[in-house]
Formats: C-alpha cells, sequence, structure tokens
C-alpha cells in the first residue's frame, strides 16, 4: 500500500484509511465480499422488481404463467402437431413445456442482465453501490419466476403422470439444483459481457434480442438432440444450452441423449463465460458513465 | 482531528464527441498497442493542463479536472465552489465513485454517503414504505439501519397517512419531501451533498437547510457542492474554489467566497484568445467594454446607471451583411437570465456594410439591477443567412453593479427581495373596489 504522507504534511503514523480510489484497478480486482455486504439491496431490488412487475395488470400474477404455457400450447401445435417433431414418446406438452421453461429462465437471465448499464444509467450515474447487485438480483427474481412456473410443470407433470404417461418421478432430478445453478451462471455471465459491452456500443444490445431468439432453435429447445443427425451432434454439444435442456429432460422425463462429459463441458463453458463476464463487468463499471 | 479525505493530484479526462463506428476499430488498434507495449497510436498528447486544441478548435479530450489535491479533516464542512464547468460535479462524481479519476487517488477514512440527487431509483409502483426501504438501501443502509429510522424518516417527511399508498399518487412535493427525509437520516462518517438537494417549497428548503446544518455540528465530516454560494456560507467552516478543473483557492468559506466573486470571470473584458464561443466567426467579438455616458471606462456599474455596452467586433469578411442581429443577455449568480436586450427588439440596424472593425454599442437607460455580480453572453446572427450564428459566448464578461440609487430616494431594496428593478411610482387615490358597486356574479 502506498499511501505515503502528503508531501505537504510531516512525516506521521499512516492513516487506517478504508478506501482508496484509483485511476484503473487491476482486472482481477473483483470485489465480491463487497456484494454480500449489500445483500440488503439485492433483497430490495429483487422485491422491486417482484412486486412492480404485474402491478395495475388484471390477470395479475397470472402473467408468471400464462407465457410459457400458451408458448408450449402454441410449440405443440405447430412443432408436435404441424411438423411432427420427435419427442422421443414423451406427451407434447411436457417435452415443450419443460423446454419453454428452462429456455425462459436462462434467455430471461441473459436478456435482462444484458441492458444492466444502459437501462440503469440514470440510477448508476447518481449514487455508487456495486453495480453487480443489479445482475444478481434479476438472476435471483428469474429464479423465483421459474420456480413459479416450474411448479406449473410440476403440477401437469404429475397429472400425466398419475393419467399413466410414461414418465414418473425419480431420483435423477436432484440434478436441477446444479442445472439452475449453471443456466444462472451462463445467463449471468454473458449478460455481463453484452452489458459491458453495450456501454461502448449498442450494436450489442441489438445483437441479444433477437440472438437469444435464434439461440433458441438450435438449443434443442424444441426438438430431441435424438433428432440430429449423429454426425452434427458434436457441432450441438459445443452449445452449452443443449446440454443442460436435454439434462432437463434426462431428469425429468427419462428421456436425452447426455453423457456426463458433456455436461461437465456445458458446466465447464458457463463457469469461463460467467468469470469472464464478472472481469468485463468490472472493468466497466467504474467508468461507463463517461461513455454510456 | 485526522485527515479522513485525502484527494491526490486527481485528474479526469473525458473524451468529446460521439462514438462512432471508427472507434472499435481504433480501440482494437489501441488495446493492441497496448498489450504490445507499444505507444497507444491514438493517445493524444497534452500540455499545460488544457486539451490540445484539434483542427477547427475543437479538441477530442477534455481534462475536467487537473490535479486537484487536498485534505479534509475529520469534522470539517467544506464548501465547493466554482462556475459551471469548475469541475465542480466532476469532483463529487469521482469522491462518491460514481466515476473512476484518470490519474491521482482519493483516500477516504470512514463510510461515506453521497447525494447528488434525492429520491434516486424511486419506484412509481412502490408503496412510500417500500420506497423507503429501497432509496435506503441504495444509499448504504442496511435494513435494520432503516427499521430503525423508519418512524423518524416518516415524521420528517410528512406524509405518514399516505405511507402505504403507491408513490406515483403523490405530488411532487411529497414524494421530493420523502425522499429528503430518507437521505437526511443516512449516518455515515462523511457526506457529500449536492446543493441543489435543498428543493421543495420554501418552509420545507429551510428545513432542509436546519437539518443539513444540524449534521454540520454533530461533528461529521462535510463536503458541500455549492451553487449558490450565500445559502451555504454560513454552513461551512472552510471554501474551496475550482476553477477550469484546478484548484485555485482553499481557505475559510468567506475569504473563498470573497476571492470567487473577486477573481472569477473576465472582467478586463479581452475575448480575443478565447475558444469557448460557437458560431462561424465572420464576425467575431474581440473584447467588451463598459461606459459611463461621459464615456468613461468603468468596471463596476451601479443601480439606475445609464450604461454603454461596447462589443468590439472584427469582421473578416467583405459581404453585405443585411439584418444583423446583435443581442446581450444578463445573467445572475445562478444563472438565470435576467433580461435580453438587442437590436431585434429595439428595432435598430446596423446598415448593411459592416466595416472591418468597429463597436456595437447597447445603450442601457436605468440599469435595473440590484447589488450583485452578474455576467454577460452575447449572440451576433446573420438573420438574412437563415439565422446563422455569427458568434457567440456564454458569460463573456463579468458585470458587478454594486451601489447606486435606482429610485433617486437612496432606497435600494436587496437582490433577495427580487432580482430586477422596476421603474414607477406610488399614489393614493379615494376610488373604491369595482366589486363594491357591481353586483356580484354568481357562478353557474
Amino acid at each position: 500500500m502506498s499511501d505515503t504522507p502528503h508531501a505537504s504534511a510531516p512525516a506521521e503514523e499512516p492513516i487506517q484509511w478504508t478506501e482508496i480510489i484509483t485511476p484503473q484497478q487491476g482486472w482481477f480486482d473483483v470485489r465480491l465480499g463487497e456484494i454480500w455486504q449489500y445483500r440488503d439491496l439485492i433483497w430490495q431490488f429483487f422485491r422491486r422488481d417482484f412486486v412492480s412487475s404485474y402491478r395495475q395488470t388484471v390477470l395479475g400474477p397470472l402473467w408468471f404463467v400464462l407465457p410459457p404455457l400458451f408458448t408450449t400450447l402454441v410449440m405443440a401445435v405447430v412443432f408436435g402437431g404441424v411438423a411432427k417433431v420427435s419427442t422421443d414418446g414423451v406427451p407434447h406438452i411436457l417435452f415443450f413445456l419443460l423446454g419453454v421453461t428452462a429456455w425462459n429462465y436462462f434467455a430471461s437471465c441473459l436478456t435482462r442482465t444484458a441492458t444492466t448499464f444502459t437501462g440503469n444509467a440514470g440510477l448508476f450515474g447518481k449514487v455508487y453501490f456495486p453495480r453487480l447487485t443489479v445482475p444478481v438480483s434479476v438472476v435471483l427474481n428469474n429464479l423465483a419466476t421459474f420456480g413459479i412456473q416450474f411448479a406449473i410443470f410440476l403440477v401437469i407433470f404429475l397429472y400425466q403422470w398419475h393419467a399413466g404417461a410414461p414418465v414418473a418421478p425419480n431420483w435423477r432430478m436432484v440434478l436441477l439444483p446444479i442445472l439452475l445453478v449453471q443456466m444462472g451462471a451462463l445467463g449471468l455471465g454473458l449478460g455481463c459481457m453484452v452489458s459491458a459491452l453495450t456501454t461502448r456500443y449498442r450494436d450489442f444490445g441489438m445483437l441479444v434480442s433477437f440472438g437469444v431468439q435464434l439461440w433458441m432453435y438450435v438449443s434443442c429447445v424444441v426438438f430431441p438432440l435424438s433428432s440430429v443427425s449423429p454426425g452434427l451432434r458434436w457441432l450441438f454439444i459445443l452449445n452449452p444450452m443443449v446440454p443442460i435442456i436435454e439434462s432437463f429432460r434426462f431428469a425429468f422425463l427419462g428421456k436425452g441423449v447426455i453423457e456426463i462429459w458433456q455436461l461437465a463441458l456445458s458446466f465447464g463453458m458457463s463457469g469461463v463465460f460467467l468469470f469472464l463476464g464478472l472481469l468485463m463487468f468490472h472493468h466497466v463499471e467504474r467508468t461507463f458513465t463517461d461513455t454510456v | 482531528m485526522g485527515v479522513v479525505i485525502r484527494v491526490e493530484n486527481v485528474s479526469k479526462q473525458y473524451r468529446l464527441g460521439t462514438i462512432s463506428r471508427r472507434m472499435l476499430y481504433q480501440d482494437v488498434q489501441s488495446g493492441f498497442a497496448r498489450m504490445l507495449g507499444r505507444p497507444d497510436p491514438h493517445e493524444k498528447i497534452t500540455e499545460g493542463g488544457a486539451a490540445r486544441p484539434a483542427i477547427g478548435g475543437i479538441s477530442d479530450y477534455l481534462w475536467a479536472l487537473r490535479e486537484v489535491s487536498f485534505d479534509v479533516n475529520e469534522g470539517d464542512v467544506v464548501g465547493i465552489i466554482g462556475r459551471n464547468g469548475s469541475g465542480k460535479s466532476t469532483l463529487l462524481k469521482i469522491l462518491s465513485r460514481i466515476t473512476a479519476p484518470t490519474e491521482g487517488r482519493v483516500f477516504l477514512k470512514g463510510r461515506v454517503a453521497c447525494l447528488l440527487e434525492v429520491g434516486t431509483g424511486f419506484h412509481p409502483e412502490l408503496t412510500g414504505r417500500d420506497n423507503i426501504y429501497l432509496n435506503g438501501s441504495i444509499l448504504g443502509m442496511t435494513r435494520a439501519e432503516i427499521t430503525r429510522k423508519f418512524d423518524e424518516i416518516v415524521d420528517f417527511s410528512g406524509v405518514e397517512k399516505f405511507i402505504d399508498t403507491p408513490v406515483k399518487r403523490y405530488s411532487s412535493g411529497m414524494t421530493v419531501r420523502l425522499a429528503f427525509a430518507v437521505a437526511a437520516n443516512l449516518e455515515p462518517e462523511i457526506l457529500v451533498i449536492d446543493e441543489v438537494l435543498a428543493v421543495g417549497d420554501a418552509a420545507f428548503q429551510k428545513k432542509c437547510l436546519g437539518k443539513m446544518s444540524a449534521v454540520a455540528r454533530e461533528g461529521r465530516t462535510i463536503l458541500f457542492v455549492s451553487h449558490q454560494s450565500a445559502a451555504v456560507e454560513n454552513l461551512c467552516s472552510r471554501g474551496i474554489m475550482l476553477e477550469g478543473g484546478g484548484l485555485r483557492f482553499d481557505g475559510t468559506q468567506t475569504e473563498a467566497l470573497r476571492f470567487y466573486a473577486n477573481s472569477t470571470g473576465n472582467y478586463d473584458g479581452l475575448l480575443r484568445d478565447r475558444t469557448d464561443r460557437k458560431g462561424t466567426g465572420d464576425i467575431r467579438i474581440t473584447a467588451i467594454e463598459f461606459r459611463d455616458t461621459r464615456g468613461n471606462r468603468i468596471n463596476t456599474m451601479a443601480s439606475g446607471q445609464d450604461v454603454d455596452v461596447l462589443l468590439y467586433f472584427e469582421n473578416i469578411t467583405s459581404r453585405p451583411w443585411p439584418n444583423l442581429l446583435v443581442s446581450i443577455t444578463v445573467k445572475n449568480q445562478l444563472d438565470v437570465p435576467v433580461f435580453i436586450h438587442g437590436n431585434l427588439y429595439t428595432g435598430d440596424t446596423f446598415g448593411e456594410s459592416i466595416p472591418s472593425s468597429g463597436a456595437f454599442v447597447c445603450r442601457l437607460h436605468k440599469l435595473p439591477l440590484p447589488t450583485s455580480a452578474y455576467r454577460l453572453d452575447f449572440l451576433i446572427r446573420s438573420q438574412a443567412r437563415g439565422a446563422e450564428v455569427l458568434d457567440w459566448m456564454d458569460s463573456a464578461i463579468e458585470m458587478p453593479v454594486e451601489g447606486g440609487d435606482f429610485f433617486g430616494s437612496g432606497q435600494v431594496p436587496p437582490m433577495i427581495d427580487g432580482i430586477c428593478l422596476a421603474d414607477g411610482s406610488w399614489r393614493l387615490t379615494a376610488e373604491t373596489t369595482p366589486d363594491a358597486a357591481e353586483p356580484q356574479l354568481v357562478p353557474g
């Protein structure tokens, strides 16, 4: 620490500074401890977004579950009914609902953290707090939304099981927390990268909004990996979302082609993206008000 | 009394202009150069604190702060003063960690709370109660702290009855009061405040300033960025004056204010070398001078005096200038325009052929300004050429008004009672109110 006394001041015992503001901090000086100090703020952001999201709507909290249900319905008709996409013998509604619920969680983590800087410029320009609290609260928020949507899935799942569909609760479901953490990490990481880049180049914001749409179609949400020709599968495996969606199917529907190394690869990629995302986010957060 | 804030050679550079497609390319180039340890091909060479002027007098970089250093001791209440663009806001942003300095370091001891705005992060859909928690958390309070302070905050804001109503139903005054109440109950060791915080109606403003001085008396360290010097004069024990991004003065608040009044701005009226102007420059003002009616040059004028304002110009063109519009705007210390005067309004014209040099003279009759410091902007436009601006400058010259006898009675109202003076007279008549004689109009 080079907090040498001021030139004009006589030699005195060094002052115990609690905070030193320097021009450029190292890339790796991400202060995660500070996030923990601001956990109350994360909670407040979480609460704000959750409470305010469906205020002054007629259907209110129903909006949490309507979008995935309708998407599933449309997919079941278009891909299941018209295009006759294979669902590995799983009831269409379960197949698509699971994929959509999982995908929505990831996509929403990504798109909503991607606007962290541009969407909060006014707030960030007026007061300091660890900027990472915003994306973290967004991920938690999406986790809660996922919880609600997943509960609907479970209800339909149990009903189908009861009605004799070829699905049943099983031990593989313990994979769920791992998959959620992984998707959150991937969404947060990529979102942080995009939000950091968007402070200078708005193009990345544009890219995300339609990129996520396209990404869904190559992430085995609307078709199983088993329907992909074996020669092309390796390409799909490079998409970290494919093993995750397939794992979901494997865990809850008993179908899905997934090998442990594929999941490990996806897990590793998520970790790398999260790491890079945090670095880029931190690098930008200290000066972004000058460029945004 | 130890040092709690140490600002050490802090500089801040801003890049001007818009972010363009070229920038990505340049950024990549600069990045590679850095990686390879070569000099950045896009770095601008600056010297002497000023941005290097590029072609056309516009440079890409601006030093908003230049090597500012000072210490603040525990319990100091420091007012930071300076004109617009002097670097006050930048300093505030660096101290509050909203942006990082380009050079230099800031050392802080203790928890710092910065208030640049009240009600940051208020969400209209949430209730007053929720917003207290949200806003308090944003300002760095923990949940427990807010709960402990909750009643005090609600009490101070005076919105008890509506605490569970969404803030979007509040009047703007109520929102501001609630927001200030949260801010006022922060308990950091160091408080950095932007003075525009004292908002709302007069009564609430008084309450805010009262709260601020109470906080100051508690022995907490406060940095006050002041825009209207008078309001904080009594609050601050020390004054720091910034000018052009540098520290110009550091002393007691009274001294700093006196220094500010005497030293800021342009008193000699020479404008030839000033670059803070806009316009084509076809006709350019080179100097401004004030004269009394006998033709003597004056630096300070008196209320009620007749004053000539001479705008010396250079005309580098030889073409005719029909419909040349020249105007001056007099602004007070708060940058509020008090009046504008121009030949557009008086109907005077200068003729088509403008000599290569000369002066536009504006005669102000009976100067309607109370004692205070003013500044003068000028603007030259050519109405014939699509209202093209030939030369424009903000705060071109200081215009101190002192004393004088506007009404001829020896009585002049102070500035606080009104920003301008109006000529007139009073008498008494025996007429009664018109509505006492006529029947009242009944609505409906």
